[in-house]
């Protein structure tokens, strides 16, 4: 009981602070908005392209709207030294890290549905499979928060966190698959499109949405679950060794 | 069930040979101390003796190279969130949230501590009114004055009513005012039973609230004692200040002349100063001022100070410790 009002008030306190800003929430809407918007014209099919361009759009706002806005957070904590406060309240790393991370997920979750709630208005979603496409965003959300995370311990000022996002996410754009097949990509980068979590996440929101995803949903799952655990248990490391003297 | 408070034994912090290094450099070199159940400990030692390496070790924020610490008993190794529920910290920067007003900072700090949001909240409001910020509660952190801030992070360090508390240079870099109100309301908590650990800068500050002192130096520990014994290993020396008239530079000159033993100083707004290592007798210095002309308004002995202590283990001036604190305090709110 003590945790969890340990771990809802860091989640409460990140999301009035930073998530639920104006400007955040701007950047929520406007940047998927823009993506599909630019995606469409240069389609030039029409309304039938909605659907089919739907999951990279939706992969790319989650992943836009998670991993920076954690990284920064956190290091402007760091930098502002209240991020102590946190290493010396009686909770567990574990939890706080996950608290700290929670803000950023339901952050990337909502930003997620903005362009499916657009998509709802021009073209037929029916058909679509929103368990498959829920847990898919969550996956996403996750994995790219403890990206996010992962970025947070190794830079030490604000706009460090932001190149070091960019770093990762640009690339993300254009090897996971997301406004073009795997298959279109040369060989030798596809190797490197499988080492990157994003991929996963854009086929089973494929799977879900269009149809036919390249890899069975559930490796796609799993993979996700592996990169999730495996970048959050990196990332604590990291913080024990560099934060924790 | 045993609360916090009851499960404290005698001694509240126990630390032995408490070792870090940071590459070539020994920050801090085998320390031992202990402070008891209900002390009000001070911690001084010049910029970079380990003053810092030394609290983060003992707040879980550093991981000691060698040595244990023991926090209310607890292995503070094998347990540190059991030893960080009972202890407070107080770091030497301010570092709530600028976003959130004074009562939200209270209150979250509250939360991480597990406590209820009825509790959190009577208890926030009660250390807003104890703190003089009652009016502020409602306003946002960030547009605090300095005093205000220091304030709020101490009220914040309390808000679970931890019965240790590490304050790192509680006063550094405030108003006068502001100041005193911190050094009574620490003085009050004290009172209350709370162990407090305290490192400043000032000396002054030290000698009048802490009953015990070790001083750092170069990683260790070259004293330690009850504030009273330091004095008293100080008071060799025995000086007298005399508030004369006139002339104070001839009297100089004239008791120099007539009593070898003394060593006498003409200070700023018509003081004398002599200094003996033996009792100076005033009668016989008193009559030779008023041969000489001089009238004599006052005499009277002055003590040795902590500063003089802390100076003489040290080998560092006091004061010139306190204006780079205060120079790099300044540069950093600046």
């Amino acid at each position: 009981m003590k945790a969890w009002t340990a771990f809802s008030s860091i989640l409460a306190k990140d999301m009035r602070a930073y998530y639920l800003k104006p400007p955040n929430i701007s950047w929520g809407l406007i940047f998927p908005l823009a993506w599909t918007g630019m995606l469409f014209v240069r389609s030039g099919a029409g309304l039938d392209s909605i659907r089919a361009l739907l999951p990279g759009v939706m992969a790319v706002s989650v992943l836009f709207g998670t991993t920076s806005m954690l990284a920064v957070t956190v290091t402007f904590e760091k930098t502002g030294r209240s991020f102590e406060r946190l290493l010396l309240a009686p909770i567990s790393l574990e939890l706080l890290m996950l608290a700290k991370s929670a803000g950023a997920i339901l952050f990337g979750v909502a930003n997620a549905f903005v362009p499916v709630v657009i998509a709802a208005f021009l073209a037929d979603l029916s058909g679509v499979n929103w368990l498959i496409l829920l847990l898919a965003v969550l996956l996403i959300a996750v994995s790219s928060t403890f990206l996010g995370l992962f970025i947070a311990v190794s830079v030490t000022q604000v706009f460090e966190a932001q190149t070091f996002s960019n770093f990762f996410r640009f690339p993300m754009l254009f090897l996971c698959g997301l406004f073009a097949p795997l298959a279109q990509l040369p060989a030798w980068v596809r190797p490197v499109s499988y080492l990157l979590p994003l991929t996963y996440g854009a086929d089973a929101l494929h799977a879900s949405i269009v149809g036919g995803g390249s890899i069975p949903v559930a490796l796609d799952f799993a993979l996700l679950a592996a990169f999730c655990a495996g970048l959050f248990a990196v990332s604590l490391r990291n913080i024990r060794r560099k934060w924790i003297l | 069930m045993v609360s916090p408070q009851d499960a404290i034994p005698q001694i509240a912090i126990e630390v032995s040979g408490l070792a870090k290094r940071f590459g070539e450099v020994q920050a801090v070199a085998g320390v031992d101390f202990q402070v008891r159940e209900g002390e009000l400990f001070g911690f001084l030692g010049p910029n970079g003796a380990g003053k810092t390496t030394t609290i983060n070790m003992l707040i879980g924020l550093a991981r000691p190279d060698s040595g244990t610490i023991r926090i209310a008993g607890i292995d503070c190794s094998a347990n540190p969130k059991a030893a960080q529920h009972l202890m407070g910290v107080v770091p030497d920067e301010s570092n709530l949230y600028p976003e959130l007003t004074g009562f939200e900072n209270l209150c979250f700090c509250g939360a991480l501590y597990g406590m209820s949001r009825q509790d959190r909240e009577t208890r926030a409001r009660e250390l807003l009114g104890r703190f003089g910020l009652a009016g502020a509660g409602g306003r946002k952190f960030g547009g605090y004055s300095r005093g205000m801030k220091r304030k709020l992070t101490i009220a914040a360090g309390i808000i679970h009513s931890p019965p240790i508390l590490f304050l790192d240079e509680p006063t550094t870099g405030i108003d006068v005012a502001s100041a005193r109100q911190i050094r009574q309301l620490i003085a009050d908590l004290n009172r209350d039973g709370t162990t407090i650990f305290l490192t400043t800068h000032y000396i002054e500050e030290a000698e009048r609230l802490c009953s015990r002192i070790a001083f750092i130096v170069k990683g260790r520990i070259v004293r330690i004692d009850a504030v009273e014994d330091l004095m008293r290993q100080a008071d060799g020396r025995y000086v007298v200040q005399f508030a004369v008239s006139d002339h104070a530079a001839v009297l100089c000159e004239a008791m120099a002349a007539g009593f070898p033993g003394l060593r006498c100083q003409e200070l700023a707004g018509g003081l004398v100063s002599v200094e003996s290592s033996s009792p100076v007798h005033i009668g016989p210095l008193v009559r030779l001022f008023e041969e000489r002309g001089a009238e004599v308004f006052e005499a009277r002995r002055v003590r040795p100070s902590l500063e003089d202590v802390f100076v003489q283990v040290t080998g560092i001036e006091a004061a010139a410790m306190k204006q780079e604190k205060e120079r790099a305090k300044a540069g950093a709110g600046s």
